[in-house]
């Protein structure tokens, strides 16, 4: 880190948000027009719906130094694809079992549903997330525990989809 | 102006270009120092700032860069993709590239805009920056697809809005579809006397437009339907829509209302829907005598046939069509259409919700669509002003923002009720000479003649009181107050609360979304804002857009309107819809998943998950495959693929992988 | 559950006809309450304007005792008669909640004294206990005297519903009205139900404070009331303590009872007269209207 967001001399987390485009990523670019202030901390990556979001995908982004992940969707109902969304909350219910035993705590995956007028909720999340992971300080992954998971992911990919429609 | 340029040897070349949005980014983020590290990345051989890059000279420093082989690959940092993405394509098209060789950093809207700190702000965008080449780098040029468009349009909601959009489309030739819940078209604008502020009558303007939609051999007109279901994308929606049976054969029907005189009951039990219940009904109806088109309905939850089975139909008997049919079942139609426009409009806010302005309580308290009706000479009442005691009332009092600029009901201004308390208050002094006192807030009378209108209306001494009303009560302090209802405000012009007895109250009412405006939202798979109302592409670029392509919208349901705004809206969104489908075809985003046969396994895993069926299973070569044409581009069966077999064209594994180093690693 | 009984200073001082009443209502409901031990001042209105912070560190105290006493691990109900210890408990209760800052120092200020409170009380007050919670089929069932042909005039006051409660429509409430039902008595529409009824101004500017008092009591007189009935110990002495002072200054002295809403229940459900406090009421229920029969025929002394 630079010492932009370390001048107060605190830790700055980093965090990796992903974004649906028709709901979170748009209620965020709502928040800029308004000028809703919030953390720097999040970085977010666009998919087109949150079913995009491979959970392989997290776990690259806590390997790469990230100390959260933030996931956002359609509200339940709203998915602009009938149902990614429901399939992007199973996985990361999974996921989170997976990241208790390889020792990075669940609080550090969140899941939030916005909707694209909901440009506060944007703020709000980011806020309580930033300050959260803050609490929760730096992610120190064992590279063998990294891999580990990898390859659980990769292998129980298979259950956590199984099972088709809900 | 700092430009770096390199020469790297062999392939991709990027090219980097950060825009100030003159000051919008560049007052909170270092461009300068974002250009210098954007040109260290790898593979970054020319990296620029301009001023404001979707302008002509913006793009043509890229294209020049891209005509003379310094790049073959484009990052723009600039506002959203949502935003310019499709600008830069087309740039990068003209010049001669792959459009999807391209890839935006969100530096305004998730930064600039966001971010007070300047060197958080700065550090934010260098990673998106840093992220975006890595992700760019890995980019494939993608070939779009080309859709024909089903010419025809579907227009839901046959207020004044849908009425105009409607008759637009059809004028040029297009195949219209109107369909309306209610037995007839017109919506709120029908039941006016008088408009603002020509005063020129409602229905005199209304009804030639009414017959002109019944009229029109472009248009299928569908009263009494409602849309139950919405498939298909931009270009090719299939739609279902449900015919209410009125029990009344439509082609039958020549509208001579006998059916109405012979029913056995002599007088109307029922609120009539249209006079706001200031009149009564009968089960068997017509609107009013404009209705459009002008056939009867039934309603069985009155009518003695279908609630007791006893009755001796004498409304069947009397009509020498023999049009009424008490089997008649609800139909459902299949269309198919190119477009959809949605003008659904609003309801009134309901007073009684403000339950210190007595509305439901005190009977000579009205809400402002009942005066409407009122003052409408084809009204309840045949124009005459009379309460419902039966009393011409002496004085009146108007009280403005009800359910309007309130934090407890609604927060926003409803826009169109300033000027019609001025337009209620000039009509009821024209035609009961009573005292009338107008209470507002702000008196709001932005439009082409408006605040003249409120100018002719003060000469005519109608009292403006400045104050919020605090309550409208019967109890009397005084004698003189006795009898009478108590308008209590602080008049903030003056300082001090008055009590301004009067005889009649109208609360002046504002706009609220349909109730079931969740429901349309979702059946269309448009958004909404917080309030309820339709949600528009861009507030100001994209006003009658929605985020999901081929559908519109119109009039109020986007947000309180008044006629002239609606109607125009109305124009603008028939012009949107025909620019589509006069085009013959749409390109799709080529965003869709495919399959790399050698790493299917044929584990299944994604036949099931998707929601258009657009993966199947190839028994013969025991692998998926995705049939591109139905793929609608979510990626959810890629995300599930186990063996990364299944990949998402502008969303693979790699350039999302390489995103999420990007945001990480370089900063 | 057992709900936590607030008391206040108002109902062990000038409203112990409300406190003896409600105790025995609630008695008679068989609704388990225990009186928390070792309650203090809820801040006060007064108090309140003063410091704001010390105000809410002594509403926090009973909030924390109540949570402490309540045995209920989820949450503890807070029965609070007196209006204005229910409007400054849950104004502090809201603000507790809103401003961390706040809730931080008056944490602090607690754990000084050994307590915590992890924000599990909720402010109750009697009617919406009765109402919401009981429901108004049970009073009914209760009833061995109905109020039949008894006009009632039920005022809320300034406190109770304003701003914050949100068991009743905050200008129009029917809480009170809906249990004059429930025990088969009438109530007069009126819309003064929640007008000040001069609140310390009697005791500080009289001139004001009377007049607010005696435009309640004229117009409930002139819409037919047999029986104000209030549930705030202020109203309640205000309304009816002046009496012959406003009857003097204004005119129209005829008087008219100022009850508490427990009593009028009590009455209804047969309760004896003096252990619903009806001994402490200085206007004694007309002997001339349907009260004296409800009252079984007893005259109620001052």
């Amino acid at each position: 880190m630079s010492d932009a967001i370390n001048k107060n001399n605190g830790f700055e987390p980093r965090i990796v948000a992903f974004f649906c485009n028709w709901c979170t990523y748009t209620a965020a670019d709502l928040a800029g027009p308004a000028r809703m202030q919030y953390a720097a901390n999040v970085r977010v990556v666009r998919v087109m719906c949150s079913g995009r979001i491979d959970a392989q995908f997290i776990v690259k982004a806590f390997r790469e130094g990230a100390d959260g992940v933030l996931i956002g969707g359609c509200h339940p109902g709203d998915c602009h694809y009938q149902e990614g969304n429901y399939k992007a909350l199973r996985r990361m219910t999974l996921l989170k079992r997976y990241m208790t035993s390889m020792g990075i705590e669940p609080e550090r995956l969140r899941m939030e549903w916005i909707a694209a007028s909901e440009g506060d909720k944007v703020q709000k999340v980011i806020n309580q997330m930033t300050e959260q992971v803050r609490q929760l300080g730096p992610l120190h992954l064992e590279p063998m525990n990294v891999t580990e998971m990898h390859e659980h992911v990769a292998k129980e990919n298979v259950t956590v989809v199984q099972g088709g429609t809900p | 102006m700092s430009t770096v340029d390199k020469n790297p040897n062999g392939a991709p070349k990027i090219g980097v270009y950060i825009c100030h949005c003159g000051i919008n980014i560049a007052h909170t983020v270092d461009v300068k120092s974002t250009v210098e590290f954007a040109a260290r990345l790898p593979h970054v051989t020319v990296s620029k700032e301009y001023k404001f890059m979707c302008s002509d000279p913006g793009q043509e420093l890229i294209q020049e860069d891209l005509r003379s082989g310094k790049i073959d690959r484009v990052v723009v940092a600039s506002c959203s993709p949502l935003m310019h993405e499709p600008t830069f394509r087309r740039a990068m098209a003209a010049a001669g590239a792959n459009p999807f060789l391209f890839q935006m950093a969100n530096i305004r809207e998730h930064v600039s805009w966001v971010t007070n700190d300047k060197a958080a702000a700065t550090q934010k965008a260098t990673a998106l920056i840093a992220a975006a080449v890595e992700r760019v780098a890995w980019h494939r040029p993608l070939e779009q697809s080309k859709v024909p468009v089903n010419p025809n349009v579907l227009v839901v909601g046959g207020g004044i809005a849908g009425i105009h959009a409607a008759l637009t489309l059809a004028d040029s030739g297009r195949k219209v579809f109107l369909v309306e819940r209610e037995p007839t078209i017109g919506g709120h604008m029908a039941q006016f006397d008088k408009t603002f502020p020509t005063l020129d009558c409602s229905a005199c303007i209304l009804t030639p437009k009414m017959s002109s939609v019944r009229a029109h051999p472009n248009i299928t007109l569908w009263t009494y339907s409602e849309v139950d279901n919405v498939e298909g994308y931009v270009g090719n929606f299939k739609v279902k829509v449900r015919r209410k049976p009125r029990y009344v054969i439509e082609d039958q029907c020549v509208g001579c209302l006998d059916c109405i005189e012979a029913c056995i009951f002599k007088k109307g039990k029922t609120p009539d829907e249209f006079n706001v219940g200031l009149s009564n009904r009968k089960p068997i109806y017509v609107p009013f005598p404009q209705a459009t088109p002008l056939v009867a309905v039934i309603d069985p939850e009155d009518c003695a046939h279908f609630r007791t089975g006893k009755c001796k139909k004498t409304c069947a008997e009397v009509c020498q069509r023999e049009a009424i049919d008490f089997e008649q079942t609800a139909q459902i139609k299949e269309i198919e259409v190119g477009a959809i426009i949605l003008a659904t409009g609003y309801r009134v806010f309901d007073a009684s919700r403000i339950s210190r302005y007595g509305y439901g309580k005190y009977p000579n308290v009205y809400s402002s669509l009942e005066i409407e009706r009122l003052v409408n000479a084809a009204g309840p009442t045949g124009g005459e002003i009379v309460m419902r005691d039966g009393k011409k009332p002496k004085a009146v009092g108007v009280v403005h923002c009800v359910g309007s600029r309130d934090n407890k009901t609604n927060k926003y201004c409803s826009k169109v009720c300033c000027m019609y308390s001025l337009k209620l208050a000039h009509l009821v002094k024209e035609r009961t000479g009573a005292e009338v006192y107008n209470f507002y807030i702000d008196m709001r009378t932005p439009g082409k003649g408006y605040e003249e209108f409120y100018e002719k209306l003060l000469k005519e001494d109608v009292h403006f009181v400045r104050g919020r009303v605090a309550e409208v009560t019967d109890w009397a302090m005084t004698p003189e107050e006795e009898g009478h209802l108590i308008i209590r405000a602080e008049d903030t012009l003056i300082g001090s609360v008055r009590r301004i007895p009067v005889d009649m109250v109208i609360l002046s009412v504002g706009l609220e979304p349909q109730t079931d405006h969740e429901d349309v939202r979702r059946m269309f798979n448009i958004s909404c804002s917080h309030e309820g109302w339709f949600l528009e592409r861009h507030p100001k670029l994209a006003p009658v857009s929605t985020f999901t392509d081929g559908v519109f919208l119109a009039g109020a349901c986007q947000g309180p309107k008044d006629i002239p705004d609606s109607v125009a809206q109305a124009g603008a969104a028939a012009a949107e819809a025909l620019a589509l489908v006069d085009k013959g075809y749409v390109q799709l985003e080529p965003n869709t998943a495919f399959v790399q046969a050698e790493l299917c396994s044929g584990c299944h895993t994604c036949i099931n998950l998707c929601p258009y069926s657009a993966v199947n299973f190839i028994e013969e070569k025991h692998v998926a495959e995705v049939n591109g044409a139905m793929c609608k581009g979510c990626g959810t069966c890629v995300a599930a693929c186990p063996s990364g077999a299944l990949q998402q064209n502008l969303f693979t594994d790699e350039q999302i992988f390489h995103e999420i180093e990007g945001v990480i690693n370089y900063v | 559950m057992s709900y936590m009984y607030y008391p206040g200073c108002s109902l062990k001082g000038t409203g112990r006809a409300y406190e003896e009443s409600m105790l025995a209502v609630f008695n008679a409901m068989n609704i388990p309450m225990k009186e928390i031990d070792d309650w203090n001042c809820c801040g006060a209105t007064a108090y309140m304007s003063v410091s704001e912070l010390k105000a809410f560190a002594l509403s926090a105290r009973n909030f924390a005792l109540a949570e402490q006493q309540s045995g209920d691990d989820s949450s503890a109900d807070m029965v609070v008669p007196c209006a204005a210890c229910y409007l400054g408990l849950n104004k502090a209760m809201r603000y507790l909640r809103e401003y961390k800052t706040l809730s931080n120092t008056v944490s602090r200020a607690l754990a000084a004294g050994g307590l915590t409170y992890k924000g599990k009380t909720r402010v109750r007050h009697p009617l919406d206990v009765l109402v919401n919670d009981i429901g108004t089929d049970k009073i009914s069932e209760l009833v061995v005297r109905p109020l039949k042909g008894l006009k009632v005039a039920c005022y809320y006051g300034c406190q109770l519903v304003r701003p914050f409660a949100d068991f009743d429509d905050q200008h129009d409430p029917s809480t009170m009205n809906r249990i004059v039902k429930a025990l088969g008595g009438e109530t007069i529409d009126w819309p003064l139900k929640t007008r000040c009824c001069g609140g310390s101004l009697t005791g500080t500017i009289q001139d004001v404070g009377l007049r607010l008092s005696y435009i309640l009591l004229n117009e409930a007189k002139k819409r037919g009331a047999d029986v104000i009935i209030t549930a705030c110990p202020l109203c309640q002495f205000n309304l009816e303590c002046y009496q012959p002072q406003i009857g003097k200054r204004f005119g129209n002295g005829s008087e008219i009872p100022v009850v508490y809403f427990t009593q009028l229940m009590g009455i209804a459900f047969g309760l004896e007269q003096r252990k619903l406090g009806m001994n402490r009421l200085f206007v004694r229920l007309q002997p001339s209207n349907e009260l004296r029969e409800v009252a079984g025929g007893q005259h109620v002394h001052s």
